[in-house]
């Protein structure tokens, strides 16, 4: 029983089929790793054990009737970004500190008919909007491998928390690297799938055209599972495609061999530390040994795509945030004198700095006179960039590239310096831009922590990153290393 | 100094759907307040609209009615502003890429002359719910049932010069969305709003005056006396030498006078930008071909049908094809009377005339199409004749019954037969023996008007119900001879 938190998803559905542990025992084991170690990590906002022994004992029936799946009654935990009927979803928000959601997002829904167990709900920054874990109303999470150190952000608590085996695996959200910084950060799998792909229904919006959902999870094997169980079309987001979903565990034992990859020129020139740079040397040797073609390409505008990201992104947070009024939900100020009063208070008081920040910068961006400067001329380099992408995916199947440009900071380093924050996520921003899937996966370590290899694809490609991370992890073992605290 | 008027309407119609243009929640007017939202009309964290199609196909009918472009990509706008009746923070509307392009629709003036209006553009987006700021000691109640109502929001170029020809475009703009089905036009319950900018110039001046926006007018009365008092308030401030503030102002019926709700320092930058969670709505050929086919028949067409199928005159094709209630009444009642032009008269004489004594509208008169068409029938064919039918009709209208069951308890049936009106004719005649030895000897001429005595003394004996031609008939017959 000791071991059941170092088995990949694919190890405990086997062990649960065969009824070598039930699925209550395994919930069991999870929430005693998260009462037990997180205190340290602050990677579990809320724990749900009441609700995760009841859906276990339900998964343990589906089992015993024959009728379980693969994922059925494997426990996860689900950034607090995705609404959970009956369970507090605060969105890392003092604002949404009092709020629990009376309906389940569309992947909690879809994980849970696939039988997997919710075991409570991740730290994140507020609102998402953060690349360290530290603008969170319920603190920063600390990373497994230093916890003087931050697991990145937003979802930082998931990636902590599946770094220190406090789950088997858990969702994110990314809409400029999210999902793929923090992975990186925590020696991770995480994948952002293509736009469009994964329900945004029930994900409580910080940037529409931007967010999209995805697994988080020790192997690109394990990613793949859960996202075969998230993705797919759904009619209450109009944004999501009506387009089958592959067969993403089929796709794992695709070969590597002959396949182009394309390592994207200007990730590897401005700010990338050199240890980084080595460790990428190294994973790129390994996919070389196994008969990939390594090919130069460019992203010419690709350095425009912070500047985009921070017109876009906060333009639509200005707007997604203003449902937060103190009027039917979430934080209201103490006896408001008028309703302007109600609103500037509620507001003043319930969102945290960063947040604010953005807000004002999406306000301004989207003023009249100023519209078409900041975000009409944004959209547009949008465009270019997406054409980038087309331009390297007409030369390469793959593209390669760091996630992060340096190892995980440490903890305040860049608090006060909101610039050099979102300059950290300089290598993940662009394919959110283009709604490209992308994935990190762990390349090996450097000054004894995480680094990410990002692996960007083509729309709709989440099968072959999946299989290129498989076959690597297949020959490596960069992610199957724990912290200590945590083996 | 003379002064022009200068006018442009923005109409709101409520589109007729079950549902919202974004929600499934129902759209049903009248429910208990906070009945009729769900959580995408609450503007929950984390939800997301989705357009409802029924709401693109009667944009498409309004477009295709008044031969605008439909725009085959269209775009939903977010419409950022605070207010507690709108749950998001924003309202979902078109903005830069409506869905029906721009167009004109003619309107007949007082002195028989045809003007034409621009229409500038009409677009989809939701209303906002309802506050309410009477009952809750202080503070404001907010119904959110009408929070994502679908509207079409049809806006018209200023091309209006007086308060009535803005009544006369605003009705012509209700005629053609009740006609299409995609409005029920009830004003009372806030179907149709107006909202009038209203501006004045020195006559010949090119420029405009500054404007302002009267918001949310509910009836035609208070669009023209709102315009009307507006036009004069300007007016005044003008040759006051003041000048007008461009601001936003509500009519206020009780007092019959404007007054200033907003002005332009204090209005919002609305901060319109496509929306994010909805793709732009792209409209193919097959989807407006299909839509189309559904399309009613249209004021003009069907005026100049009553004319040319009925034989009706211009005039009485126009009253009748007035509202489309109208046009389907008269023609339920034609269908069961077989006699077109009979029909009109006693629709548009008898029972309009009693729908205004009782001041009820159409949809409220107690003689359906069907029942009136029953009555008219009888007079067609000579069951009763029309003095009767007067008297039927009345009794239609007290009770509800039908004509022929009246006609038949009543015994009003006429009395056709000739044999029996010939005795009745017989016995005047022989009553009244010196009248008929005058009638012989009278000049010709005279006859005529002497016959009308004998006409009298059959129909009294026959208690109205001899047959008026087959009496006088008879007379002259037997009198010459």
């Amino acid at each position: 029983m000791d071991e059941l938190h170092r088995k990949s998803i694919a190890e405990l559905s086997a062990g649960l089929a065969e009824k070598a542990f039930s699925s209550v025992e395994l919930t069991r084991h999870f929430l005693a790793r998260i009462r037990d170690l997180d205190s340290g990590l602050n990677s579990v906002i809320t724990v749900a054990e009441k609700e995760a022994l009841l859906q276990a004992g339900a998964a343990d029936e589906r089992i015993q009737k024959g009728e379980a799946g693969p994922l059925t009654g494997i426990p996860l935990l689900h950034k607090d970004i995705f609404c959970t009927k009956g369970v507090r979803t605060s969105c890392g928000s003092f604002m949404l500190d009092n709020f629990i959601s009376p309906y389940d997002a569309t992947v909690v829904e879809r994980l849970a008919a696939a039988g997997m167990v919710m075991l409570g709900k991740t730290n994140m920054d507020e609102f998402a909007m953060g690349s360290s874990n530290e603008t969170s109303h319920y603190g920063p999470v600390k990373n497994p491998w230093d916890t003087e150190r931050v697991p990145g952000g937003s979802s930082g608590g998931s990636a902590a928390a599946v770094a220190a085996r406090l789950a088997p695996a858990a969702t994110g959200t990314d809409t400029g690297g999210s999902i793929r910084q923090p992975a990186a950060l925590c020696g991770i799998t995480g994948l952002k799938p293509t736009y469009g792909r994964v329900s945004r229904y029930g994900m409580i919006a910080f940037a529409s055209s931007l967010d999209q959902a995805g697994p988080m999870a020790r192997s690109a094997d394990d990613c793949a599972w859960l996202l075969s169980a998230m993705a797919g079309f759904d009619e209450r987001d109009s944004t999501s495609v009506e387009r089958p979903v592959d067969d993403y565990p089929g796709a794992l034992e695709q070969p590597v061999k002959g396949l182009r990859i394309g390592v994207v020129k200007e990730f590897f020139e401005t700010g990338l530390d050199k240890d980084v740079a080595a460790s990428m040397e190294q994973a790129m040797e390994e996919l070389k040994r196994f008969g990939a073609e390594l090919v130069e390409v460019s992203l010419p505008h690709s350095e425009y795509s912070v500047a985009a990201y921070y017109v876009v992104a906060p333009a639509e947070c200005s707007s997604n945030l203003a449902r937060f009024d103190g009027v039917r939900f979430g934080h209201r100020c103490e006896d408001p004198k008028d309703l302007e009063d109600l609103y500037k208070r509620s507001r003043a008081e319930g969102f945290g700095a960063e947040v604010k920040r953005r807000i004002m910068i999406g306000t301004y961006a989207l003023s009249a006179g100023y519209y078409d400067a900041y975000y009409l001329k944004a959209q547009q380099v949008r465009q270019i960039i997406a054409q980038d992408f087309r331009d390297a995916f007409a030369q390469a199947d793959v593209l390669l590239g760091p996630a992060s440009p340096d190892v995980a900071f440490r903890l305040g380093e860049k608090a006060s310096d909101p610039v050099s924050m979102y300059l950290s996520d300089i290598y993940t921003i662009a394919v959110n831009l283009a709604g490209l899937p992308a994935l990190s996966m762990p390349a090996p370590r450097v000054k004894g922590l995480p680094v990410g290899l990002q692996l960007i694809g083509n729309y709709f490609d989440e099968g072959r990153l999946l299989g290129v991370a498989h076959q690597l992890q297949k020959a490596t073992d960069w992610h199957l290393q724990t912290p200590e605290a945590f083996s | 100094m003379q002064w022009e008027t200068v006018i442009g309407l923005e109409i709101h119609t409520q589109l007729t759907t079950n549902s919202k243009i974004f929600s499934g929640a129902s759209t049903r007017f009248g429910a208990e307040p906070n009945t009729q939202a769900c959580l995408v009309d609450l503007g929950f964290p984390g939800v997301l609209p989705v357009l409802n199609e029924a709401v693109v196909r009667k944009a498409i009918l309004f477009g295709t009615a008044v031969e605008a472009e439909i725009a085959r990509r269209s775009v939903f706008a977010r419409k950022n502003y605070f207010y507690p009746d709108l749950p998001k923070g924003y309202q979902i509307s078109q903005y830069e890429l409506p869905i029906v392009g721009p167009c004109h629709v003619d309107i007949l003036l007082e002195n028989g002359e045809t003007k034409r209006i621009g229409v500038t553009r009409a677009h989809l987006e939701e209303d906002a719910g309802k506050s309410l700021h009477e009952d809750f000691h202080g503070y404001t109640g907010i119904d959110l049932n009408r929070a994502g109502t679908p509207l079409l929001e049809i806006v018209s170029e200023p091309d209006m010069r007086s308060a009535k020809e803005a009544v006369a475009y605003a009705k012509k703009i209700h005629q053609i969305v009740t006609y299409l089905g995609i409005c029920d036009g009830n004003m009372q319950e806030g179907s149709f709003r107006m909202d009038a900018n209203v501006s004045v110039c020195p006559r010949g001046e090119e420029k405009f005056g500054t404007r302002t926006e009267l918001k949310n007018l509910n009836s035609f009365r208070f669009l023209e006396k709102a315009v009307n008092f507006e036009v004069e308030r300007q007016i005044d401030v003008l040759e006051s030498g003041g000048e007008v503030i461009q601001e936003t102002r509500l009519y206020d019926p009780s007092k019959d006078e404007t007054r200033s709700m907003r002005t332009k320092e204090e209005a919002n930058d609305y901060r319109y930008f496509p929306d994010p969670d909805l793709l732009p709505l792209v409209i193919e050929e097959s989807f407006i071909e299909e839509t189309v086919k559904s399309m009613p028949e249209l004021p003009e067409a069907r005026r100049s049908r009553f004319e040319q199928e009925y034989g009706l005159s211009a005039y009485d094709a126009d009253v009748l094809t007035a509202t489309r209630q109208q046009a389907d009444y008269y023609e339920i009642v034609v269908q069961e009377a077989g006699d077109a032009k009979l029909a009109a008269n006693w629709m548009m004489v008898e029972l309009f005339g009693a729908l205004n004594r009782a001041s009820l509208h159409l949809e409220e008169s107690p003689i359906a199409a069907e029942a009136l068409g029953g009555l008219v029938k009888r007079i067609a064919d000579s069951t009763i004749s029309g003095k009767i039918a007067k008297s039927v009709f009345e009794e239609m209208w007290e009770s509800g019954k039908g004509a022929d069951e009246i006609i038949e308890a009543k015994g009003l049936r006429q009395i056709t037969d000739s044999g029996a009106i010939e005795a009745i004719v017989d016995e005047v005649l022989a009553e009244n023996a010196a009248q008929v030895e005058n009638y012989r000897n009278a000049d010709p001429k005279k006859q005529p008007k002497m016959l009308g005595f004998f006409v009298g003394q059959v129909m009294k004996k026959s208690q109205g119900k001899a047959n008026p031609k087959q009496v006088n008939e008879l007379l002259r017959a037997k009198l010459s001879g």
